[in-house]
């Protein structure tokens, strides 16, 4: 079939563009960037005509396309996608091309090798949202944190090495553990399918038969290593110097795609594989997030570098998705995972005005700015506008999410208790003080630095990569059907199968 | 016109467009002000045009639902874009679009020459598309959108001038404040609408309501609801203890200030616990709350306007001061007494509102009363209508004021009790003396002007206004005379309502019935208070200005205390700011994160990295300890074999 063909293209285009990219010759940094940008453009063109085929009505997994890999252990080259992944595709095709060209003069020196790791990356990142086989999975998972890795260290601030190093380490120990569960998944279902298995569509039918005791552990070891990628408070802390060290680019995509793998990991395997296990852990994860959420808060609140208050705010952000996600009803879910998609915009729309101020100032001490609304008007509208979408602004993105991930969590039967919204929903007063407090000093009042007297606006190019970015802004703040329709029969099917096994209880 | 109601929210919405994208283009201040006006104007006649056709329907049909397209819809929540034209819905939006446009037409005249002057009336617009959306939604979600979308429009419009200082700080923080403090409510608001969800399986207001009224949910729930929504309304009608960002608010363009924070937004609170009245009224205890509330916070900023010299101070202490009176209203059960109020709180204080502006564009931004006086003269068409404004607010008959305050005052005593009555009409004693105190020292007296001022009538765009709002102000109290005096048709206002507050009131415990010669009793007293107030306002700042000082300095305590509005933001910032921002950096960040956290990671890095140096020792090169450690190994093997065997 053409369309199942599709999803291997769009998965091994960027990897093959690369590869190509070496034919090139370093000096002609155009063409190279060009080149990175058309296969961007090409892969995002395709996620579209895919989603175009997708059918929304049906919760099952489509454009199947399964190869036998290692045949011995079952192993196989299986991917398809569900609507989770239909709008993680669509994010991660969509950001891509936008960050290379935000990065078209930051990034001046290795241009070749910077859009050969960044196509690497998104080749990494679209195998991690549609391989349906554990095996594989993992392989993407990590194959991701080598480019970044590079991305953090060739290209990043001064504490770069220490940022990289950091972001490695960080997530090799949750990835290690992880690949524990997934060799002990497999031999469980080789004892009662009477074969090896990684097919994540068959461990759907196994997982939830493991005892409640090993269950536990199993999920754990999962969950760690989503909870670090998300980043789940107290595992946050690789975040902030992750996202500060990187370029502009690099903290686009860290944002706005890699942090949602962890996301996606709980809701595509930790919640159907282990659905007893979840319910079980739903209230002590619940009361990380919320804490995450409170305290990315008020630790962004006191950042004096705009771009680490961002990276907080994340901590805080993410904390909202996890809640939705444990709180395991149809609102909260749905509303988690279009917040995964609208921190990406918004948050990578955050990245990219920070870096737009960085590269003509050369700082990103918020003391520094002041009285930019007078100098750069439409940077100053820009940065209003992402700050409201961040914000939670009824009319933009942010609200639906946040919205209905609160509204879910009060009526969870699984945390069954006010106290998780109420604490949560706090986060929406705070984030309206760091953001108009940020806002304030950075774009309100005189000018009173020297340095800021005479900065370029935004330029065309600049304008160009924000523009697609505020219209889904607006778009899903007053339109989410278009989104929420993709996920909806997902979702549906995934707390199905947690409450499905909920009063099964296995000795 | 009704099916066509969404285009009263459209046309701001397309004003806000046009003159914020092509604003720096258009330059032409005209162009850009008519556009804005007219996007207002225009909607105003749909609302009245509307309001005529609901008119002519029998009672029954007058509420008419408008559904555009689904919002957002997820698991059981579906919420709509859909507008609700019923009878309290287009009371509001004619005051909203009424008093919005002519403070529009107004604004040409007073921004005239600023250099952001399309930008002002983009934002004015965006309120407009905001507050429509407030009064006309259909659902808590939407009203919550309008809600939020007022809040932000407040905050654009207070830090308008944004390089500019404002006492001690500047206007952006005070438009920060304004946002941060609503927030706050807003807080509250969104687990109210949670609650109302879990309860009611709903958010569309024809369902929750319906269901609400139906027995059978516990009244602590109730309670609970009750408590949330009016924490949303304390927050955005500047009621205690969330009133303080509405001083500040005076930062912005006179204009705005008569507008956002006097005329409409601050009383969205009220207009949403009168459409949420079934559910207050099923929880007695919050509509208590809410009566006590109300009370206080009219008395209590009462006080603090009596001393105030910043014209606009005064007028913000007393817009605090008469939504207190709403609350009030609202509090005892009087629904439609509260929003007729609003409406008439609306033309008299927007045209104190603009009045102000007037004279301080007049005086080149002096705003310090104490350096006003005898401005009678030069502004006599200013002056006219001020105090036309003045004596409404102060409760003198036949103005608007005076209706609409007698009808609080009496539901107070009706409904409620003597104290609420009592402390109600001495709070129009308040009223009535600092707001002449104001008319004396401006209007009046000795002229205290500097030299450099040559003060002015404003011209006609300026004035026209004004005189529309005058002639409101005078007879928009007569669509509400108590059936006292009315005989057989009753008070039309109330009547009007009767339809939206029938179910609340119904449900109210049946109150006594009293003797015509109470109610004239109680009504005369507050016109005796509000008379001996002006003429105590006269004989001191008129005939005896010293004697003001002398008081002050007798009084020194209490009137530092007033001067300093009772200490309240020093001791929120005390109490909250201060610890939350401390706490943050100095435990949460610099010790949780960077040391605790940070710590543990790179401690176990550490103690990792000095295991791995000491074992890297056993891998030296050498062929015979690595045949030593073989051999240990195999001894301590076959030890460990034998002992369990």
């Amino acid at each position: 079939m053409e369309s199942n063909t599709l999803l291997s293209i769009i998965l091994f285009l960027p990897i093959l563009g690369s590869v190509l990219l070496l034919f090139i010759n370093k000096k002609n940094e155009n063409l190279i960037r060009y080149f990175g940008l058309a296969i961007s453009v090409i892969v995002f063109i395709l996620s579209l005509i895919i989603y175009s085929n997708y059918n929304n009505n049906s919760g099952e997994f489509q454009f199947l396309f399964k190869v036998s890999w290692i045949s011995n252990l079952n192993i196989s080259f299986f991917i398809g996608i569900d609507g989770m992944s239909m709008l993680l595709i669509l994010l991660t095709a969509f950001i891509t091309p936008l960050t290379l060209i935000s990065s078209w003069s930051s990034i001046q020196k290795n241009v070749k090798e910077f859009t050969f790791f960044f196509l690497m990356l998104e080749t990494g990142i679209i195998g991690v949202f549609i391989s349906l086989d554990l095996f594989l999975f993992y392989i993407f998972w990590e194959l991701m944190l080598i480019p970044m890795y590079f991305i953090i260290g060739i290209w990043g601030g001064e504490r770069r090495i220490y940022a990289s190093v950091k972001f490695f380490i960080y997530t090799m120990v949750g990835g290690l553990l992880m690949l524990v569960a997934i060799i002990w998944l497999a031999i469980y279902a080789s004892d009662s399918l009477g074969y090896f298995s990684t097919n994540i569509i068959e461990l759907y039918k196994i997982g939830p038969t493991i005892p409640q005791s090993i269950q536990l552990y199993m999920f754990l070891a999962f969950a760690l290593s989503f909870a670090i990628k998300v980043p789940l408070f107290p595992l946050h802390t690789w975040l902030p110097d992750a996202h500060t060290e990187a370029p502009t680019a690099g903290s686009v995509i860290l944002a706005a795609v890699l942090l949602k793998m962890g996301t996606y990991g709980l809701i595509r395997f930790n919640l159907p594989l282990f659905p007893q296990a979840s319910i079980y852990f739903a209230p002590f994860i619940s009361v990380l997030a919320v804490i995450g959420i409170i305290y990315g808060a008020l630790v962004a609140m006191v950042q004096k570098d705009m771009k680490k208050l961002v990276a907080y705010s994340s901590v805080a952000h993410l904390g909202f998705v996890v809640l939705g996600i444990f709180a395991m009803n149809q609102e909260s879910l749905q509303g988690a995972i279009i917040q995964m998609v609208n921190h990406g915009l918004s948050t990578g729309a955050l990245f990219l005005l920070v870096g737009i101020i960085y590269e003509r100032t050369h700082t990103r001490e918020i003391s520094e700015y002041g009285g930019l609304a007078k100098v750069v008007p439409f940077y100053a509208f820009a940065l209003m506008f992402a700050s409201l979408s961040s914000i939670g602004l009824p009319g933009l993105n942010g609200f639906v999410g946040e919205f209905l991930i609160l509204l879910g969590s009060f009526q969870s039967s699984v945390l069954n208790s006010w106290v998780y919204t109420v604490f949560a929903a706090s986060g929406v007063i705070f984030a309206a003080i760091y953001l108009l407090w940020m806002y304030q000093r950075v774009v309100f009042g005189k000018v009173t630095n020297p340095k800021m007297e005479n900065l370029n606006d935004i330029n065309k190019r600049e304008m160009f990569v924000l523009l697609p970015v505020f219209i889904l802004i607006i778009w899903i703040g007053i339109y989410p059907s278009t989104f929420l329709k993709v996920s909806e029969k997902t979702t549906n099917k995934v707390i199905e199968q947690v409450f499905h096994y909920q009063n099964i209880t296995i000795k | 016109m009704v099916d066509i109601i969404y285009l009263t929210v459209l046309l701001p919405l397309l004003g806000f467009l046009i003159n914020g994208i092509f604003g720096t283009k258009i330059k032409n201040e005209k162009v850009i002000g008519i556009i804005g006006s007219s996007a207002v104007g225009l909607s105003f006649i749909i609302i009245l045009l509307s309001f005529f056709q609901t008119l002519a329907l029998p009672e029954e049909n007058r509420k008419q639902i408008i559904e555009l397209f689904t919002w957002i819809n997820a698991g059981n929540l579906n919420i709509n874009i859909a507008y609700q034209v019923d009878q309290l819905s287009l009371i509001m939006a004619l005051v909203v679009t009424g008093v919005g446009f002519i403070i529009h037409v107004y604004s040409i005249g007073y921004m005239h020459g600023d250099k952001s002057f399309w930008r002002f009336f983009a934002y004015l617009n965006l309120f407009i598309f905001a507050m429509m959306n407030l009064i006309l939604a259909d659902n808590f979600v939407l009203l919550f959108l309008g809600w939020e979308g007022v809040g932000l429009c407040s905050y654009l419009l207070i830090g308008f001038w944004y390089d500019k200082k404002f006492e001690k700080s500047t206007t952006s923080e005070a438009g920060k404040k304004a946002f941060i403090v609503n927030r706050i409510g807003d807080f509250g608001f969104l687990l109210g609408m949670f609650l109302i969800y879990l309860t009611f399986g709903s958010l569309n207001f024809s369902e929750v309501f319906a269901r609400a009224g139906a027995s059978g949910i516990p009244e602590s729930t109730f309670n609970f609801i009750a408590l949330f929504l009016f924490i949303g309304a304390t927050g955005k009608s500047a009621q205690l203890p969330l009133y303080v960002w509405l001083p500040d608010a005076m930062a912005g363009p006179t204009p705005v200030s008569a507008l956002i924070h006097a005329a409409t937004m601050v009383t969205a609170g009220v207009y949403m616990v009168a459409r949420c009245s079934i559910i207050f009224v099923s929880a007695p205890a919050i509509l208590t709350v809410v009566a006590i509330v109300g009370l206080v916070t009219a008395l209590f900023a009462a006080t603090i306007g009596l001393v105030q010299n910043d014209i606009k101070k005064v007028l913000a202490y007393s817009t605090i001061s008469q939504l207190g009176y709403m609350f009030l209203a609202l509090g005892v059960g009087a629904f439609s007494a509260g929003i007729f109020h609003l409406m008439t709180h609306a033309f008299f204080k927007a045209l104190l509102f603009l009045g102000a502006g007037s004279i301080i564009h007049a005086m080149h931004e002096e705003q310090n009363i104490q350096n006003y006086g005898g401005l009678k003269k030069y502004m006599p068409a200013t002056f006219t209508t001020f105090l036309i404004a003045s004596l409404a607010i102060s409760g003198i008959p036949p103005l608007s004021g005076f209706f609409s305050k007698d009808e609080i005052l009496w539901f107070s005593f009706a409904n409620g009790n003597i104290l609420y009555w009592g402390v109600g009409a001495f709070t129009a004693l308040l009223t009535a003396f600092y707001m002449f105190r104001l008319v004396y020292l401006t209007f009046m007296g000795k002229e205290r002007i500097a030299k450099d001022k040559n003060p002015h009538e404003s011209p006609k765009v300026i004035t026209t206004p004004l005189i529309a709002l005058g002639v409101l102000s005078v007879i928009g109290g007569f669509i509400g005379i108590p059936a006292l005096f009315s005989g057989e048709g009753g008070n039309k206002f109330e009547h009007w309502l009767e339809p939206i507050f029938k179910n609340a009131e119904l449900k109210l415990a049946h109150y006594q019935t009293y003797p015509h010669s109470t109610e004239i009793t109680l009504m005369i007293v507050p016109i005796i208070l509000a008379v001996t107030g002006i003429m105590v306002a006269r004989s001191i700042y008129l005939k005896n200005p010293s004697f003001a000082d002398k008081m002050k300095s007798k009084f020194y305590g209490i009137h530092k205390i007033l001067w300093n509005k009772y200490f309240i933001d020093e001791f929120y910032n005390w109490l909250i700011v201060t610890p939350i921002y401390k706490l943050s950096e100095s435990v949460l960040w610099k010790i949780t994160d960077a040391k605790l956290i940070d710590g543990t990671v790179n401690g176990l890095a550490s103690i990792i990295n000095s295991i791995s140096t000491r074992i890297r020792k056993f891998e030296n090169g050498i062929a015979q300890f690595y045949a030593l450690i073989m051999a240990v190994g195999i001894a301590i093997a076959l030890f460990w074999v034998i002992f369990t065997l």
